[in-house]
């Protein structure tokens, strides 16, 4: 009896991990971006991060138990110009190298209205933690799935730009946080 | 002597001012190190004047296609008359190249400009890392001549003014 209960215990474990590692899909970089957006002294900046590492769980039958775990690298955003990009891995900015990740952990995931999903979840960057949501849109195109949205954040409450770098005249406070995943199981 | 019309002389000495401003700015911002707000501020101030050079360029060669200047003095060599027109030619030819190389050039940079931070000005070419550093030498080398020009310019202004003692200078005086 017992051995018969720990086997089935055994399968059902071994089904769910199966079913659970099928639906975590495997991210295309080339077809992936994430950046920030911003106005500097009133001029649209767009700046994207290069290295990043996404996870996403979600089965198009359950949108509703998706998760997602997104990681990155703060040093690797580029300005379009070496001598400012090593200038906001510095301190006053990213400070880098104490907090090389940012990163995003879904609570939870809800289906909302016109297809989209609402994306609940923490984000942590330069050592601050908070909670966000905001619409999350999901597209299938050829096997995959693709998903886009915007997180508009504010860079001070991650005290994002130090001293005299507060002045919201010369960087705004708003920036967004825009992305386009495309993955595919 | 026959003098430049009253627009003339003020939107010479306009574009003149502000060519200096946007030529001085633009060597102390290249010269800050690293990033800082003043760098960035300066950055911007180059632009809005930049486009300003150019607004005013247009109406300077609008005046200059519907007049004749005043002719040099008589007895005027002629070398230096070719000399003369040669210059004036290639500065009114600058005076919209520099302005325009330096758009491209921050177009190319993928950041446009925002004149006076209140109006957005049109992104004719897309953000291009690869264009971005000859558009970059092309905006040094054409500010560069005009510098040149422009000290040649100066240099004979003075030289008429100082050594001929021809007046020639009450021209263009306000």
């Amino acid at each position: 009896m017992k051995t018969t209960q720990r086997a089935l215990f055994a399968s059902l474990l071994v089904l769910s991990l199966a079913a659970s590692a099928a639906s975590l899909l495997k991210t295309d970089p080339a077809k992936t971006s994430v950046s920030a957006v911003f106005k500097q002294m009133n001029v649209p900046v767009e700046a994207t991060f290069k290295k990043f590492t996404i996870a996403i769980d979600y089965n198009p039958q359950t949108p509703g138990t998706a998760t997602a775990k997104v990681e990155i690298d703060t040093a690797s955003l580029d300005l379009g110009d070496a001598e400012m990009n090593r200038e906001v891995a510095k301190k006053e900015w990213f400070n880098a190298s104490q907090y090389p990740k940012a990163t995003f952990v879904s609570s939870s995931i809800k289906p909302a209205a016109g297809g989209k999903l609402t994306v609940t979840g923490k984000l942590t960057i330069k050592g601050k933690t908070a909670e966000v949501t905001f619409p999350l849109s999901v597209k299938h195109d050829a096997g995959k799935q693709i998903f886009e949205g915007a997180l508009p954040i504010k860079r001070l409450a991650f005290n994002i730009g130090e001293g005299e770098w507060k002045d919201t005249s010369m960087v705004a406070d708003d920036v967004t946080i825009k992305f386009r995943v495309t993955a595919a199981p | 002597m026959p003098r430049y019309t009253t627009t003339a002389i003020l939107l010479h000495w306009l574009s003149a001012l502000l060519i200096v401003c946007a030529f001085t700015l633009g060597w102390i911002m290249t010269d800050i190190p690293g990033l800082t707000p003043t760098k960035l501020k300066y950055y911007s101030w180059h632009k809005w004047l930049g486009v300003t050079v150019f607004a005013v360029a247009c109406v300077r060669a609008l005046w200059r296609l519907t007049h004749t200047p005043p002719p040099l003095p008589a007895g005027t060599p002629g070398w230096q008359k070719k000399v003369s027109d040669g210059v004036h030619l290639l500065l009114y030819v600058l005076v919209f190249a520099v302005p325009v190389s330096g758009y491209l050039y921050t177009l190319a940079a993928g950041v446009p400009v925002v004149y006076l931070g209140l109006f957005q000005l049109p992104a004719i070419i897309a953000p291009n890392p690869a264009l971005k550093p000859l558009l970059k030498d092309v905006h040094y080398v054409l500010t560069m001549g005009m510098a040149g020009l422009v000290a040649l310019h100066v240099l004979a202004a003075l030289k008429h003014q100082l050594i001929d003692r021809d007046g020639l200078l009450e021209r263009m005086l306000p």
